[in-house]
């Protein structure tokens, strides 16, 4: 049950974005399609998932002085790893979040899991913590981009990153005959 | 000479860090409430990436490169932006109590701000040379320094203004800096 609520938590009450305002420059800076979103959220769940699992267990023979190095060194490692994988796997959503990607290691959210909450339990709860904070953080970037991607396009495009087909088009159209000014059509591929 | 003072205006004004980029976001909400606190932050932010661009430049030319491991930058950077932090921190502590107490918990936490790595990685990926390096890593957290201090000054304003009680506290302040980067997109076009 305590599980659960702790999973929870990371999607309202302590929603990273919304409730904790961390996170924010990448959330910002990121959220302007759909696409992004999906990318950069699932990327700092990963991240976040595994390090705290790491730092979990570690926790024991990490000296308190020097936790904060170790933290970021092992964050850096799993940062580095992921941006290698996806500049050879997933070309265009590297590049369009460019620079960011590498800033996921300042990205308070994760740091501040380490230190709140996986220096402090176990793995499988640490775990746990990581995917639902970073699912919540995943879905606050969704509903900012999905408002962000509508007004600049009047459409929403899901792409499938690892040949930059689209999955799924919903366009905002304009019927002259209709009784409605517009309708939403939709467009699926597969 | 005339590039670099085009080069110092852009980056303080028109493709200024906080509005325009997003970076630094964290103290920016976090440290604005004093203006006091606000200058402080700002100076020591400046001093963190003058210090840190530096010592990561010669590390990336003179170490990573020779040596061929140009994918260890994130690691080495960071590593060396977190000494580099707690060295200020101890600099702080020990020339100015009042001040280390008044920034408190940011101040450890100038290494997960995201400007310090972003410039020091754009001055590599930038292939600035050393002046251009130093006039980038000077002008843009002196950018930072400028909007922190007058978003702090509008923020003392907003605490004695009678703001609807669900737009209290940090709303408001999003809202007030929303209005400040349209302030700023009027800069565009300068250089």
């Amino acid at each position: 049950m305590n599980r659960k609520e702790n999973f929870i938590a990371g999607f309202v009450k302590e929603n990273p974005v919304f409730g904790l305002y961390l996170g924010l420059c990448s959330a910002l800076a990121i959220s302007t399609t759909l696409d992004n979103a999906i990318g950069m959220g699932l990327c700092v769940t990963l991240i976040l998932t595994a390090s705290n699992m790491i730092i979990s267990a570690i926790r024991k023979i990490t000296p308190d002085e020097i936790r904060i190095p170790v933290y970021i060194v092992v964050i850096a490692t799993l940062v580095s790893a992921v941006e290698m994988l996806m500049a050879a796997f997933m070309k265009e959503l590297y590049a369009n979040l460019g620079v960011f990607i590498s800033l996921i290691v300042v990205n308070c959210i994760i740091l501040g899991r380490a230190e709140a909450f996986a220096s402090k339990n176990g793995i499988v709860d640490s775990a746990l913590d990581g995917i639902g904070m970073g699912l919540g953080y995943t879905f606050s970037l969704l509903l900012i981009s999905g408002v962000r991607e509508f007004l600049a396009t009047a459409s929403w495009t899901i792409t499938n990153p690892f040949n930059n087909q689209s999955f799924c088009t919903l366009v905002l159209t304009s019927l002259n005959h209709s009784r409605f000014p517009c309708s939403i059509h939709q467009q699926v591929h597969f | 000479m005339a590039d670099l003072f085009s080069m110092a205006i852009a980056a303080i004004l028109i493709n200024n860090i906080i509005l325009t980029k997003f970076f630094g976001m964290c103290p920016f909400l976090g440290v604005s409430k004093k203006t006091s606190s606000a200058i402080g932050m700002g100076a020591a932010v400046i001093f963190v990436i003058m210090g840190a661009s530096i010592i990561t430049y010669f590390l990336y030319h003179g170490v990573l490169v020779t040596l061929g491991i140009e994918y260890m930058q994130l690691i080495t950077f960071i590593l060396v932006i977190a000494s580099f932090v707690q060295f200020t921190e101890m600099f702080i502590k020990k020339f100015s109590p009042a001040l280390y107490k008044s920034l408190g918990i940011y101040l450890p936490l100038i290494t997960t701000n995201c400007a310090v790595l972003y410039v020091a990685k754009d001055n590599i990926t930038q292939n600035y040379s050393f002046i251009e390096m130093l006039v980038n890593s000077f002008s843009v957290p002196l950018g930072f320094l400028l909007v922190l201090y007058i978003f702090s000054c509008m923020r003392e304003r907003l605490d004695i203004a009678s703001t609807p009680n669900a737009w209290k506290g940090n709303p408001v302040a999003l809202v007030a800096a929303a209005l400040m980067a349209l302030a700023f997109s009027g800069f565009a076009g300068l250089v």
